[in-house]
């Protein structure tokens, strides 16, 4: 039988905004327990929730760069149950009256472009964490995490095959961490996903049973995690089994999902408009202004590198999937006017580099102006492109400046015609031999000559004036 | 007269005139309290020792010439509203030792003020109850006859206020919990309108009704107490930025001209006589300050039980729910795991009311019940809300009973919840629509029980309120007695 894949994905993103979303503290991850909790983030008894408006705005923010839209009236909801992580036995989302809704983005997967639709954005509030001890029965609670900003994304069951899946999801982070409005760390758990996943014959209407995948923390296991899923229900309805609607872990190391336990699910939210916040109104202003205060989101960007700088598309993919790199890339470009040897550079041998190091590249000790520098001597012949090679690995390492480096090195590339014809005289003058067979047609000998001279000039010579020179000078 | 029986603005003068000092004025409630507290019970707490050493800052101050509205002036607090340092139980055992680390904004402003605390007044469990038996911690009397109650939930702030057991006091509403205690104890209360005076710190019921108000001797002290406490707080999101007029200003303007709204779905059968009759009596000393009387409709009026019922229960459901033994309050000493904890902590924690309530508020919220209940319950709330607003085309304030009856006895409903929510059928509708409410003495049942008459007026409207309050008040002349304890 031949199946269809269904499936949504509900992601969690953390918003990188300096407080909470219901009060003061800060949202620093990695301090010690509880320092960054007050009465409020404790759910103490009188206390009450004050949006932070800057919530808003990133979530506005993320709207409106997938295409949303806004709400000019959303209402904070309570999610009633109990857990000692969640303060005050609710968590402030929202429901019925979401931040955004009707949204979608363009998603590239098996080279075809679909719109994968997305049904509403929401704020709400992170819960706490649990820490158990191994050695005692007890489980301590930290709530540092309590009231850290989130937005939910939910997405419409529009997606196809698991390596959708994971490029929506590249997507979506790519424009988050654009957005400037989330870290996208999914080890740290700022960017999660949870997913929902069904099967029907191809050509049925109705949506088979689905069910719903956490606990995936990379993009890679969200992608294997699906295949999995899709094959065990694939095989189910194969043997004539029913698939069972449930909550199913992803585990890592056994490269399997496993029904969660029952207990755990089956909750009945209760879900009440919360009397302690009024609605929030956005109107068409505040709408304007965040909008006017998108940056260029990395779809428009690539296509603009294709267009503006005739780069392949590729190049144009690996140069914006970072907006810093992006930047950095553009501002080389704007130094040196040349779009496709900065690609290469930026590409090749800086992506290397930070690679290797695992910096990122608002760490790169290359300066744009550096690299562009160092683009213009290769062009004017001051260095060859074998002496940048080792000109930029100085500059990576150093933080200095090309002509600096070149300078100290001795580096600088033998041009005077007059002195380089005297070391290929003197060359041609101690192998006769070689010469001879040249001259009777050995042609393959004219590379050993090159060497030579590279040699004696300690490869500083400009090497289109040793072709021309040579050549003359072998022929007389 | 003794210190401890005066007004606000009675004291203020002898403070100013020097003929008493905050520590005489402190004196002379501790040692009324010293006579009577142990039969009517109105405290969970004193704060004696807090208490006259703010009352020689105060004298300080008198001395400097820095006269604040409230120095020196003893002031009551219902245990609902949180003080540093200071335990708070909203009369629940899960609470019994719950110590804040932060003030209420009005424990702020009235401290700023120069108000001397007290102590925190008795209350029913978490406000839940018209009596104040439900508290935790016994049951408050009514200091007029104490086999009876004082009235809830604010009972305890009621009661002290009418045995001299402090000179005003701050109490909540939710459903007529200042307004019914203030009718039952013969003393003014009001509710402001919904945003008037900030919720920070005060133990929420039901969030979208929950307001906090002044009981005092008359309304000129109501008025004292309203500038103190009203105002915009950045702490709370429900509080509304309207200017706030100097509320003394409105005390002794008359009422000539104005419209006077008497709702026929008020004036039910099933309402005490005595009752009946004394505020029939002051619809016609209403009449003779110069205002007309004019019939209105507030043709929802039947559903403001009800609506209530659903409404405060739902939000209380959700309030409630941090109590649950992780992080302060009770927890129960012998659970095996953390289900068993949440159960046990609650089960020994709350009283009866309370579980009824938190059950009944959650069976309303939930799926497949929401619609029917709770969303219903919101859309005949815009109906009441808008009640009010088309009767307040045709009147400047409106007139009502406060409660049906005067005070009950003790016991005497608390085995009828329904007979017990009945008690507010007159002062939930305010708290619907979120607009202001005043209770006011109006007389005495033949048995010498306080009666009281309940004016509203629209939203943010209570200078206007206080001006119809204050020319009743003058005009109507009540008989001064006080309870003899
Ligand atoms: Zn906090």
């Amino acid at each position: 039988m031949d199946f269809e894949t269904i499936i949504g994905l509900e992601v969690h993103a953390q918003l990188l905004t300096d407080t909470k979303i219901f009060c003061n503290c800060s949202t620093k991850f990695g301090a010690s327990p509880n320092s960054h909790a007050c009465p409020v983030c404790l759910g103490m008894p009188g206390v009450l929730p004050v949006l932070n408006k800057k919530v808003v705005e990133y979530a506005m923010k993320m709207a409106l760069a997938t295409n949303c839209t806004i709400n000019p009236r959303n209402v904070f909801a309570r999610k009633n149950y109990f857990y000692p992580d969640l303060p005050k036995g609710y968590q402030i989302s929202q429901y019925a009256y979401p931040l955004a809704e009707h949204g979608y983005l363009m998603v590239e997967a098996n080279g075809e472009q679909r719109k994968i639709g997305i049904t509403r954005i929401h704020m709400e509030e992170d819960a706490g964490k649990l820490i158990h001890d191994d050695n005692n029965p007890a489980s301590y609670v930290d709530l540092n995490r309590t009231g850290v900003p989130l937005i939910e994304i939910v997405g419409e069951p529009d997606i196809r095959s698991p390596e959708e899946a994971a490029e929506y999801l590249r997507r979506l982070h790519e424009i988050l961490v654009y957005l400037e409005i989330c870290d996208g760390n999914m080890e740290e758990g700022s960017f999660r996903c949870d997913a929902n996943v069904s099967i029907r014959p191809k050509g049925q209407k109705e949506f088979g049973t689905r069910t719903e995948l956490k606990n995936m923390n990379s993009f890679r296991n969200v992608q294997r995690a699906l295949e999995y899923e899709v094959k065990r229900q694939q095989y189910l309805v194969e043997n004539g089994e029913k698939i069972i609607q449930e909550t199913r872990l992803w585990d890592d190391a056994q490269g399997a999902t496993n029904p969660m336990r029952s207990k755990e699910e089956a909750h009945d939210y209760r879900y009440f408009p919360d009397p302690d916040l009024v609605p929030v109104v956005v109107d068409e202003a505040w709408v304007a202004e965040i909008r006017a205060g998108l940056p260029e989101l990395p779809q428009a960007r690539r296509e603009r590198f294709v267009n503006e700088y005739q780069i392949p598309a590729y190049d144009a993919g690996v140069l914006t999937s970072e907006k810093a790199l992006a930047e950095y890339y553009e501002e080389v470009v704007k130094l040196c006017g040349r779009p496709k040897i900065a690609a290469n550079w930026v590409m090749g041998d800086v992506l290397k580099f930070l690679n290797e190091d695992k910096r990122s590249i608002r760490e790169c000790p290359i300066a744009a102006r550096s690299l562009a520098d160092m683009i213009g001597l290769i062009e004017e012949g001051t260095i060859s492109g074998k002496m940048a090679k080792e000109v930029i690995a100085d500059m990576y390492a150093t933080g200095k400046t090309p002509r600096g480096i070149i300078e100290e090195k001795g580096l600088v590339q033998i041009t005077d015609e007059g002195e380089l014809a005297k070391t290929i005289a003197a060359i041609i003058e101690a192998n006769p031999g070689q010469l001879a067979d040249y001259r009777g047609g050995k042609e393959k000998l004219f590379g050993f000559f090159v060497g030579q001279v590279m040699k004696a000039t300690q490869g500083k010579a400009n090497p289109k004036l040793v072709n021309d020179l040579l050549r003359k000078m072998l022929a007389e | 007269m003794e210190l401890h029986q005066l007004t606000i603005h009675e004291l203020q003068e002898k403070i100013r005139g020097g003929g008493a000092s905050a520590l005489q004025i402190a004196e002379s409630v501790f040692s009324r309290i010293d006579a009577v507290e142990d039969r009517v019970h109105s405290y969970i707490r004193l704060m004696k020792k807090e208490a006259m050493a703010a009352a020689v800052r105060a004298d300080e101050q008198i001395k400097k010439g820095d006269i604040q509205p409230l120095t020196g002036i003893p002031v009551a607090l219902k245990d609902i509203v949180c003080t540093q340092g200071i335990p708070t139980t909203c009369g629940s055992h899960i609470l019994h030792q719950f110590v804040p680390p932060y003030n209420a904004t009005v424990v702020e402003k009235l401290a700023a003020a120069g108000a001397v605390f007290v102590g925190k007044a008795n209350m029913d469990e978490f406000a839940m109850g018209s009596s104040t038996e439900t508290s935790s911690f016994g049951p408050t009397r009514n200091p007029w006859d104490l086999e009876r109650i004082p009235g809830g939930s604010s009972g305890g702030s009621a009661a002290a206020v009418a045995a001299g057991e402090c000179i005003a006091s701050i109490g909540s509403d939710t459903g007529g919990s200042i307004r019914q205690p203030a009718a039952l104890c013969g003393v003014v209360g009001m509710k402001p309108t919904y945003g008037r005076v900030s919720r920070f710190g005060l133990i929420a019921f039901a969030s979208s009704l929950d307001q906090i108000g002044p009981f005092t001797r008359d309304v000129e002290d109501c008025a004292i107490m309203m500038n103190v406490l009203a105002g915009y707080d950045p702490k709370e999101s429900t509080s509304v930025r309207a200017e706030v007029p100097d509320y003394r200003r409105f005390i002794g303007r008359d009422i000539q001209g104005w419209r006077i709204g008497i709702p026929g779905e008020y004036f039910i059968e099933g309402i005490d006589p005595e009752v009946s009759a004394a505020v029939r009596k002051a619809i016609e000393t209403v009449r003779q300050c110069g205002a007309s009387i004019v019939e209105i409709s507030l043709p929802h009026t039947r559903y403001c039980v009800a609506v209530y019922y659903i409404i405060a229960p739902a939000e209380a459901s959700s309030n409630l729910a941090r109590y649950d033994g992780v992080r302060y309050g009770l927890r129960t000493a012998d659970a095996r795991d953390l289900a068993e904890m949440y159960e046990k902590t609650r089960m020994q924690g709350f009283g009866a009311e309370v579980k009824r309530r938190i059950m009944i508020g959650t069976y309303a919220l939930s799926a497949g019940y929401y619609d029917a209940y709770y969303g219903k319950a919101s859309q005949v709330r815009a109906l009441i809300r808008r009640d009010f607003d088309e009767a307040f085309t045709k009147c400047d304030a409106i007139l009502t009973p406060t409660s049906p009856t005067p005070a009950f006895r003790l016991g005497e409903k608390t085995d009828d919840p329904l007979q017990m929510y009945l008690s507010d059928i007159f002062t939930i509708s305010a708290n619907l629509a979120g607009i202001p409410g005043i209770s006011v003495p109006c007389g005495f049942s033949a048995s010498g029980l306080p009666i009281g008459v309940q004016f509203l007026t629209g939203h943010f409207e209570e200078g206007r309120l206080l001006q119809v309050a204050s020319a009743y008040e003058k005009s109507a002349a009540v008989e001064k007695r006080r309870p003899s304890l």
